[in-house]
């Protein structure tokens, strides 16, 4: 196991080590310890490897990832795992605002709350939420899944295209466009894999299911407010 | 009233309202028809004030003109010299502006790269990722980062020459976007991740980013993505030049980009691109106020854009203090944007050409602006690309022709003082003494 302490490294030396890991790399596993809350950490990986923070990260940490795994130890700053393609971000803690914005692919999992527009503009990333989440969550969003174990904020779901949203306790207020939907035997396999996947306990039967009306698919002026 | 003119009774001509014109009576009644505003592509199309509106002193005795075709004036600029270890590398201070695959042709994109590749300039993705074909015909190219990252990925993030985080552009400062459903062909729809056929919005704000201080960390995040060798362009709408350049030097942008309401967009309101932002001339002198204040005039390199159409606005532009300019509008309508050859069918969409505007439409007859395999196969890729190779090469000629009457042998050396202003409106906008004067409306210790 290969650990780099940021008290002793620079963030720049940090991510170029980890950038230069190839498809190919044996030294699978590192451990950065001492984040202190530090931005952009691990961001831009491209390799199968496996990275554990011990401790708070700042913004954009694990952004854009491919391949690795990225466990967070602590909680997680704004923009966790942002335009994530592929691979798994693990957080032991809450995370900010905008867990998984853009993200195309991959797993990220959040054991603690997210705060506000989690999984913004999300584009085929899976996120499982332990907690709650906040307000104007999958605002945008356009494909992929949204599970949340406990409650969601306001306007969930504001100007949805096709991704999946599944919420076991209470929706304060969905957004524009977006409504509840029947949970269909397709639907319960889909959340079965994503909580088993995200470490979740919950049961499928527990959670109601909402996607689009798709009644904003096309320009009408009696939608433009 | 018959009575009158038989009696031979002198009577009250027809007058037309200045206010409520035939133009503005016709649209109150196709909006009262149809209870839908007007969106249309392409910038203001109102008179604003211009480059038009200044001219160059030329030298005289008190300055030394260099020979027009023999003695050297150099055009090279380089952007990106602030943080990135590759900064990029122009032959030429004229680069094509950001238009998305999706608003515009596969072969319009590869076009606009071979232009400016054989020209030694730059080109721009825009609103729906970057494509083999361009990226592939573009010895140089700036990838946008855009609110809805529509096609955002770390690969292409890695191959692009520069970054340009868009804020805001000139035709829309404030505004998102739309791509209407009869232009998301099956490419476009795979691309952007979102059904056929849909309009697909473009978001006004960033997704994970509000303010500076936030946008300076995300900057960090792209600089470690890839590894700090590429530059970070920061693209605004004319609106407040001063502290939006302020602003984004103090996030770390290398280049600020500054689009005037002039500049084109793929489709908007018409009453979004007539009715806010600032028009270029305005613009300039402020942001490069903002830079000289910080002390970063020419370490931060500064392009405008927004109505930019010859050497003499390259130079105006220059002499102003950006370091470069962008086309967009322009460089289209050297491809072949609203040439007169296909009038017939601009009359068939019930408008005529250097009118036709409906971009977002799809039905381009000049096979520009849509995904229409039929249209879109009018335009030659490889003439296209030498038209724009043409027009770049005219207007760099042109710049310099200038920049040698004012004693210039770089275009960089051109300088406020080298210019004056016909109209009171672009003298107290461009900060240019009025023709004949050495004044200016505003001008520090005078009263006005």
């Amino acid at each position: 196991m290969q650990t780099i302490d940021l008290q002793q490294t620079d963030l720049r030396t940090l991510n170029a080590t980890l950038h230069a890991q190839a498809e190919t790399t044996n030294q699978t596993t590192w451990t950065i310890e001492n984040p202190r809350g530090a931005h952009a950490l691990a961001c831009g990986l491209d390799a199968p490897i496996e990275v554990t923070v011990n401790g708070h990260t700042g913004y954009y940490c694990a952004g854009m990832n491919k391949q690795a795994t990225v466990n967070i130890k602590g909680s997680a700053g704004p923009g966790v795992a942002e335009n994530m393609m592929s691979g798994t971000v693990v957080i032991d803690g809450d995370a900010s605002q905008y867990a998984g914005a853009t993200g195309h692919g991959g797993l990220l999992v959040i054991k603690g709350n997210a705060s506000s527009r989690c999984g913004i503009s999300m584009k085929g990333i899976d996120i499982v939420v332990h907690g709650n989440i906040g307000h104007m969550s999958a605002f945008m969003a356009q494909s992929g899944n949204l599970v949340v174990c406990g409650d969601a904020g306001e306007a969930l779901g504001d100007s949805l295209y096709e991704a999946r949203l599944f919420v076991r306790g209470s929706v304060k207020s969905l957004g524009a466009d977006c409504i509840e939907k029947e949970m269909r035997p397709e639907h319960l396999e889909i959340l079965a894999d994503l909580l088993a996947r995200g470490s979740s306990t919950a049961k499928p039967e527990e959670f109601r299911r909402y996607g689009s009306a798709r009644k904003l698919y096309n320009f009408h002026i009696d939608n433009a407010y | 009233m018959k009575d009158d003119e038989t009696r031979g009774i002198p009577r009250t001509v027809p007058i037309q309202s200045a206010t409520f014109s035939n133009p503005v009576n016709a649209e109150i009644r196709r909006a009262a028809a149809t209870g839908i505003y007007d969106i249309r592509g392409g910038g203001a199309k109102r008179k604003l004030p211009h480059f038009d509106d200044l001219l160059f002193l030329g030298a005289s005795i008190s300055r030394y003109p260099l020979e027009g075709y023999r003695e050297k004036c150099e055009t090279a600029v380089t952007l990106g010299t602030r943080h990135a270890t590759n900064p990029i590398e122009l032959d030429i201070p004229i680069t094509i502006a950001g238009m998305s695959f999706g608003a515009l042709s596969g072969p319009a994109k590869e076009a606009l790269g071979r232009g400016a590749t054989l020209a030694g300039t730059s080109t721009t993705t825009g609103d729906g990722g970057m494509t083999d074909e361009e990226r592939g015909h573009s010895d140089k190219l700036v990838y946008q980062y855009l609110p809805s990252r529509y096609g955002m990925n770390p690969d292409d993030l890695r191959r692009a020459d520069a970054i340009e985080i868009v804020v805001g552009q000139g035709a829309k400062p404030g505004g998102g976007g739309m791509l209407l459903g009869q232009k998301i062909s099956d490419r476009v729809a795979e691309m952007r991740n979102l059904p056929k056929g849909i309009d697909q919005r473009s978001a006004c704000r960033h997704p994970d980013w509000t303010g500076p201080d936030d946008l300076e960390i995300k900057i960090l995040e792209l600089r470690e993505i890839t590894g700090w060798k590429v530059p970070i362009y920061i693209k605004v709408g004319g609106a407040r030049p001063y502290f939006d350049t302020t602003l984004a030097v103090k996030a770390g942008a290398d280049v600020v980009v500054l689009d005037g309401m002039q500049g084109g967009t793929a489709a908007t309101q018409d009453v979004f691109i007539e009715h806010v932002g600032q028009p270029i001339i305005a613009c300039i002198r402020e942001a490069v106020r903002a830079l000289q204040d910080l002390g970063m005039h020419r370490e931060v390199q500064l392009v405008v854009s927004g109505g930019i159409r010859t050497g003499a606005d390259v130079a105006k532009a220059m002499a102003m203090g950006a370091d470069a300019v962008a086309i967009g509008t322009a460089a289209l309508i050297a491809l072949g944007d609203n040439d007169p050859k296909w009038e017939e069918d601009y009359q068939a969409l019930g408008t005529t050409a250097g009118a036709y505007d409906d971009w977002h439409e799809g039905q381009d007859p000049a096979g520009i602006t849509t995904q229409d395999p039929d249209l879109m196969a009018r335009l030659d890729p490889v003439e296209g690309g030498r038209r724009l190779h043409n027009y770049l090469k005219v207007m760099t000629l042109e710049a310099q022709t200038i920049a040698r009457a004012c004693g210039k042998n770089h275009l960089h050396n051109l300088e406020p003082e080298d210019l004056c202003a016909l109209t009171l409106e672009a003298a107290a906008m461009a900060k240019i003494p009025l023709a004949g004067t050495d004044w200016y409306p505003g001008k520090p210790g005078t009263s006005y």
